[in-house]
């Protein structure tokens, strides 16, 4: 969707400015709301395309606004709102639903093996053989759909080359949008700044993105 | 942090999201989602155990070692993942070499998907719209905003992590660190020269 997550190109911000000594929260509830929304994983109830999805539905002005760990947060109250995790009325604790039955809960001596179990790997067995090969020039597809995609506004309608296979991933467009993985094949495509800036980029300089078959076609 | 200093005022003022965030967690412990001990855990692995050391030690390894280097580049994740390094947003690597010919700079401009498994979690201006918005479509400007110096004769390289590959930048080595240990050399690495915002030297 064409929401405030999607920033590639958009001007106006100023400079990019580095905290020095930057500690890892600016509060507390930072730091709680990163563990509540890594540990709720252990819950099964949705996947991190539509984790992102949840996020980028935040209004524009309020995307652009808030704390970064705020967006997560409510993205991740959103997830749980719709599937009935929680509920509205519960959160001024006034009333309390039963829970509903989830996947499972991440206790403490499980954190470290869940961090390193890779539990976020995309790759999928393949059936059929990657439609393109490196040296490719494709060119992607224009479109605008209201829900999830990683195809950004900026990379629409550009021709590049494709520089790498990754594999055979699930497909965040479909996993976004609840329709399973419905994994493609991933690859590396290298666009010229000039063909997504136009004449005034550095002619030397590019941008590659990691799109999935769907996104292009054959330049 | 607002609740590591000793003060006597009255609280009022603090961030509402605090409350908020109190709350929620007080809600879903109460519901059996989730266990509080876990989520202290999490931030407290985060804090000592995940960072921007273990990039410098694959970079050290890179520099010293060019077997492991051409490991890298073979295969990047099967060569991050056999020194350990293989924590969540960490689980698809693609290591990108700078040379004299090309600077490579990493970036998500949809969201802030950034290699966890070896840099840690991702400082907020990475996540930020300044950064994120600029560099694609200047990435000059974006060094020039790091006091980072790239020759017009050197073409940038930006990668847009839009799927699950995660990109680790090997900096150039610097001169001056000849004969240097890779305990020596990760001591130098910092985490900006492995995003691809800023370069290393070493005083001479």
């Amino acid at each position: 969707m064409n929401g405030g997550q999607d920033l590639g190109g958009m001007q106006g911000f100023g400079p990019v400015v580095e905290e020095i000594n930057e500690p890892q929260y600016h509060a507390d509830w930072e730091a709680r709301a990163m563990a509540i929304v890594v540990a709720l994983g252990a819950c099964g109830q949705w996947n991190i395309d539509q984790s992102r999805h949840a996020r980028e539905t935040l209004p524009p002005a309020d995307y652009l606004s808030f704390p970064y760990y705020r967006i997560w947060f409510e993205g991740v109250q959103k997830l749980m709102l719709e599937r009935g995790m929680i509920h509205a009325e519960e959160l001024d604790g006034k009333l309390r639903h039963q829970p509903i039955a989830v996947k499972g809960r991440l206790e403490k001596e499980d954190v470290w093996t869940a961090l390193h179990a890779l539990g976020g790997a995309a790759e999928r067995p393949a059936d059929s053989k990657p439609a393109f090969a490196q040296g490719d020039a494709v060119t992607t597809i224009n479109i605008n759909p209201t829900t999830h995609t990683r195809l950004p506004r900026y990379a629409r309608g550009k021709t590049g080359t494709i520089t790498k296979v990754l594999g055979h991933h699930v497909f965040p467009d479909s996993a976004g949008n609840g329709l399973g993985d419905d994994p493609k094949w991933l690859y590396q495509v290298r666009f010229s700044a000039q063909e997504l800036w136009g004449e005034q980029a550095n002619p030397r300089d590019c941008v590659t993105l990691d799109l999935w078959e769907p996104h292009f076609v054959r330049a | 942090m607002s609740g590591d200093h000793d003060h006597d005022h009255d609280h009022s003022h603090l961030d509402p999201m605090d409350a908020r965030v109190r709350a929620l967690e007080s809600l879903l412990a109460e519901k059996g989602y989730i266990e509080p001990t876990a989520l202290d855990e999490i931030v407290q692995i985060y804090e000592t155990r995940i960072g921007p050391r273990n990039g410098a030690h694959v970079v050290a390894k890179a520099w010293t070692e060019p077997d492991f280097a051409q490991a890298l580049k073979d295969d990047a994740t099967a060569a991050i993942h056999a020194l350990g390094y293989t924590s969540r947003q960490g689980e698809h690597m693609e290591a990108v070499f700078n040379s004299d010919s090309t600077h490579h700079m990493v970036v998500c401009t949809l969201c802030s998907c950034y290699p966890w498994s070896v840099l840690g979690l991702p400082p907020t201006w990475y996540k930020s719209p300044p950064y994120r918005a600029k560099a694609v479509i200047d990435p000059r400007g974006v060094l020039a905003d790091f006091g980072t110096v790239i020759g017009e004769d050197v073409a940038i390289e930006v990668h847009d992590s839009t799927a699950e590959t995660r990109y680790l930048v090997i900096p150039q080595r610097p001169a001056g660190t000849e004969g240097w240990s890779a305990e020596q050399l990760a001591a130098i690495v910092t985490r900006n020269s492995m995003i691809g915002t800023e370069t290393l030297a070493v005083q001479s």
